[in-house]
């Protein structure tokens, strides 16, 4: 295995101090190995906010085996059908036709007709030149009242253009056509939880008077649809960009993106955008800041020099927090990321500048199968997020995934709260991180 | 039709088998692949992943590596992961886009070997069957390899197990159970494959005077300790309180006589009568069956979903291909003992009782696993 130097593993490739890492790729790509940590949501989790909606995937048997598992974990069965790929169907021209027919099959035999189905393709259809178009056309003839999306399942495709992930955020909204604005309402894009109601962006719109809409909320399909006719689209996550340009473009209607963001500068100017779009005068964030400083200051009198580590499935910005972090005195020691967004090169440099030793670390890396579970003992530490929980082997942490529905000076506030909250409490590690798709029900 | 289902799983697939057939060897595993199978097989078909370590990866496949057949990248990525972590042996599979690539395993496999000096196999898997063809062809790919040498045989009547993952057996005790009943019956162990046995256990595979194959995934590595040693085996899975004695019986007069035996599939499913049907791997299945007859005198027919020998099933019993067949089945039956992501269409005035399988249900029963071996069936039939 791997070879011991000076006491330690040898780790090269897998971690490097931060003063010597390259942006955003620190690493060279090679064999991957999946941590157990579950909590980020996948495509299926994703589809299945659409209220009123089932879920068909056309695959073959070792990719349908993910997604069926996910849709019966989070007692999702009912919303989720298949039609298996097999060698032939790849050869002898009949991949449209099983798809279709067995698509209408399975409409046919469901206790309810669904208001729309999502129909998901995957890398072996895009590359044996599937017509999607054709199969969609045919089954909107059968069907009409009900809504198809096209959806893919291709992670072969994904340094080719959109990610899965990116792609499912933007085909949730697929559905919504130009119409009549709902005038004084905003939608909240591409999100897979809801955003914290006391957060400076629901505040402002409350504040506005306009109404925020939200696919996380909503409870039906009316209220789903409801959403194409809103003025304005925001979005703060990096993967639900796309989501919101391609709505812009295809309805007319303003696209904010506005960041999720540890740097008190760009959440300020993030807010002023929001205040500039909704038609009222930016607030006076003072207190906001002073809250979000005062939990911070709080939460390191708690964790002290413990020292802090955290991962990419925490938040898309875990560059940005652990600029923050360090900036407040916290001792964080190590950032578990695999290749960086550009949007966080600001905050790479001032990580930099500030923890030139602070080790980023691969979690991919082949060698990472031998380094989970505090194997690599360096005492206690606080985590954020579930793979830093994993590999530091910590009973403290922070579980959450993509930001955790924590946005602006109230985000900071709240997330160094829960961070005080995970130094106080332990946690059964290996059960909690194993469950898939953090919030979604589960069976396990 | 056929390859479709509203509701029901699906089996884990080929490359999961592998990867759970050679997990507690020591060697590497690399599924040419983007990501999803690595992360399907460790979330849902592999119980181990988070406590025993285990070289399992993929070789993050992208779509310019696929299209321009760039080959080079997954030899050279596989060679410096080796060179790190020095594995017993490699094995390369594929998902479907190396299929549809037409990337040539075996030749991959023997460049690697050649750059490592690590013996490196190149297996058929494609992402579209079930993991009983990966592990059968990971298992024969291993024992071909490293048993080679004829070893003595003691007088002491010995065994291997053949056969043996999680995914067929979860982690409820069962091998543990069947190891316990071997010794019980007066046969010492060799191996067990390929759960709890090193691969130098595994090596003296051919001092066993008889194989136990107690998943059809272990048939062809039996067949080829056979060809190679003359050793002859019997497939079945000692469950139940009666058919565990016939299992050994069987066991003791093929150690004798050097004849292969199927106690699993010596009943007779044929007639109208309904009976208990009970869908799944044949040689598990075909055992239960046979458990459920002797101990209780309820007839039953084995319902198989997956890749089996004809010679693995008794007259009467019946491959189903697809959720219809499995519905209509049921619909027949006076009961059915199944995975309950089954239960769906099971017609709700049949019987149903629940047994979870790993290679169907995942994770998602594992709580509810249940160790049948060697003891009274759990069920009142």
């Amino acid at each position: 295995m791997l070879k011991r130097l000076n006491g330690q593993d040898d780790m090269t490739g897998a971690e490097i101090p931060i003063r010597d890492a390259a942006f955003p790729a620190p690493f060279v790509s090679g064999l991957e190995y999946n941590a157990p940590a579950r909590g980020p949501w996948n495509i299926v989790h994703t589809g299945m906010l659409i209220p009123e909606s089932h879920q068909v995937f056309a695959c073959a048997q070792g990719c349908l085996r993910g997604v069926i598992l996910t849709a019966a974990e989070m007692l999702e069965m009912g919303r989720m059908s298949w039609i298996s790929v097999d060698r032939n169907d790849l050869f002898d021209g009949s991949l449209e036709r099983n798809i279709v027919d067995g698509t209408a099959e399975i409409i046919r035999k469901l206790p309810k007709k669904p208001r729309a189905l999502l129909l998901f393709i995957s890398c072996v259809h895009l590359f044996a030149g599937c017509d999607f178009e054709f199969m969609l056309g045919e089954l909107r003839a059968m069907f009409p009242d009900i809504d198809f999306i096209d959806c893919y399942m291709n992670p072969t495709m994904r340094k080719s253009g959109l990610t899965p992930d990116q792609l499912m955020r933007r085909q949730l909204y697929a559905l919504f056509a130009p119409c009549p604005a709902d005038p004084k309402t905003v939608n909240l894009i591409g999100n897979d939880r809801p955003t914290d109601g006391t957060s400076e962006l629901a505040q402002l719109v409350k504040l506005a008077g306009w109404e925020l809409r939200d696919i996380t909320l909503c409870r039906n399909y009316e209220e789903y649809m409801r959403m194409a006719k809103s003025t304005l689209e925001i979005t703060y996550l990096p993967t639900a960009k796309a989501s919101g340009d391609a709505l812009e473009k295809r309805l007319g209607r303003k696209h904010l993106y506005l960041p999720l963001s540890y740097d008190f500068d760009e959440i300020e100017r993030n807010l002023a955008s929001l205040a500039d779009a909704l038609g009222i005068a930016a607030p006076d964030w003072s207190e906001a800041k002073r809250n979000a400083l005062r939990a911070l200051d709080r939460a390191k009198e708690i964790v002290g020099d413990t020292p802090v580590e955290i991962d990419y499935t925490a938040t898309p910005r875990h560059i940005g927090l652990a600029a923050l972090l360090a900036e407040h005195g916290f001792h964080v020691t190590r950032v578990y990321t695999d290749a960086m967004i550009e949007e966080e090169r600001p905050a790479f440099e001032r990580l930099r500048a500030l923890a030139p030793d602070l080790l980023l670390t691969a979690t991919v890396h082949a060698k990472m199968r031998f380094a989970g579970k505090g194997v690599h003992e360096r005492g206690d530490v606080l985590a954020i997020g579930q793979k830093a929980a994993y590999f530091s082997g910590t009973k403290h942490f922070v579980n959450i995934v993509s930001g955790g529905g924590m946005y602006g000076f109230d985000g900071i506030a709240r997330l160094a709260d829960r961070m005080v909250e995970a130094a106080t409490h332990e946690q059964d590690t290996e059960t909690v991180i194993q469950y898939k798709g953090l919030g979604c029900r589960s069976c396990l | 039709m056929k390859q479709t289902a509203r509701i029901i799983s699906i089996h884990a697939a080929d490359t999961s088998g592998v990867c759970s057939m050679l997990y507690e060897l020591g060697g590497m595993v690399v599924v040419h692949d983007a990501s999803g199978c690595n992360s399907t097989y460790s979330t849902h078909d592999e119980p181990r992943w988070y406590r025993q370590d285990s070289m399992i990866y993929i070789s993050a496949l992208t779509e310019a590596d696929a299209v321009l057949g760039n080959d080079e990248k997954l030899i050279a990525d596989v060679t410096s992961a080796a060179r790190d972590l020095s594995p017993r042996f490699i094995a390369i599979c594929g998902a479907p886009v190396p299929l549809l690539a037409g990337t040539d395993f075996p030749a991959i496999a023997a460049e690697i070997e050649a750059r490592t000096g690590i013996p490196c196999f190149g297996l058929h898997t494609s992402g579209m069957h079930s993991y009983l063809t990966g592990a059968s062809e990971a298992l024969e790919a291993v024992v071909s390899h490293f048993c080679t040498d004829s070893l003595l045989r003691t007088e002491k009547p010995t065994a291997n197990i053949i056969g043996a993952t999680p995914l067929d057996f979860s982690i409820s005790g069962a091998t543990d159970s069947i190891r316990a009943w071997l010794a019980k019956a007066g046969f010492e162990l060799v191996s067990c494959m390929a759960v709890g046995s090193s691969l130098d256990d595994i090596r003296r595979a051919s001092s066993a005077h008889v194989n136990l194959v107690v998943s059809s995934c272990g048939l062809a590595t039996a067949e080829l300790l056979r060809q190679r040693f003359g050793t002859p085996w019997v497939a079945g899975v000692p469950v139940g309180e009666r058919f565990p004695a016939v299992l050994a019986e069987a066991l003791s007069d093929a150690a004798e006589s050097g004849k292969c035996a199927l106690p699993c599939a010596e009943r007779d499913a044929t007639g109208s009568a309904k009976r208990i049907v009970i869908p799944g791997e044949s040689i598990f299945s075909g055992s239960l069956a046979r458990a459920v007859e002797l101990d209780t005198g309820v007839p039953c027919r084995v319902l198989c979903p997956l890749e089996a020998e004809d010679r693995l099933l008794a007259p009467g019993d019946q491959r189903i291909f697809d959720e219809d067949a499995a519905a209509a089945a049921f619909a027949g039956a006076s009961g059915v003992i199944a995975d309950p992501m089954y239960a769906p269409v099971c017609p709700p005035d049949v019987p149903f009782r629940r047994l979870p399988h790993e290679a169907f249900s995942g994770r998602c029963y594992r709580k509810e696993s249940l160790n049948l071996i060697d003891r009274p069936l759990p069920w009142r039939l």
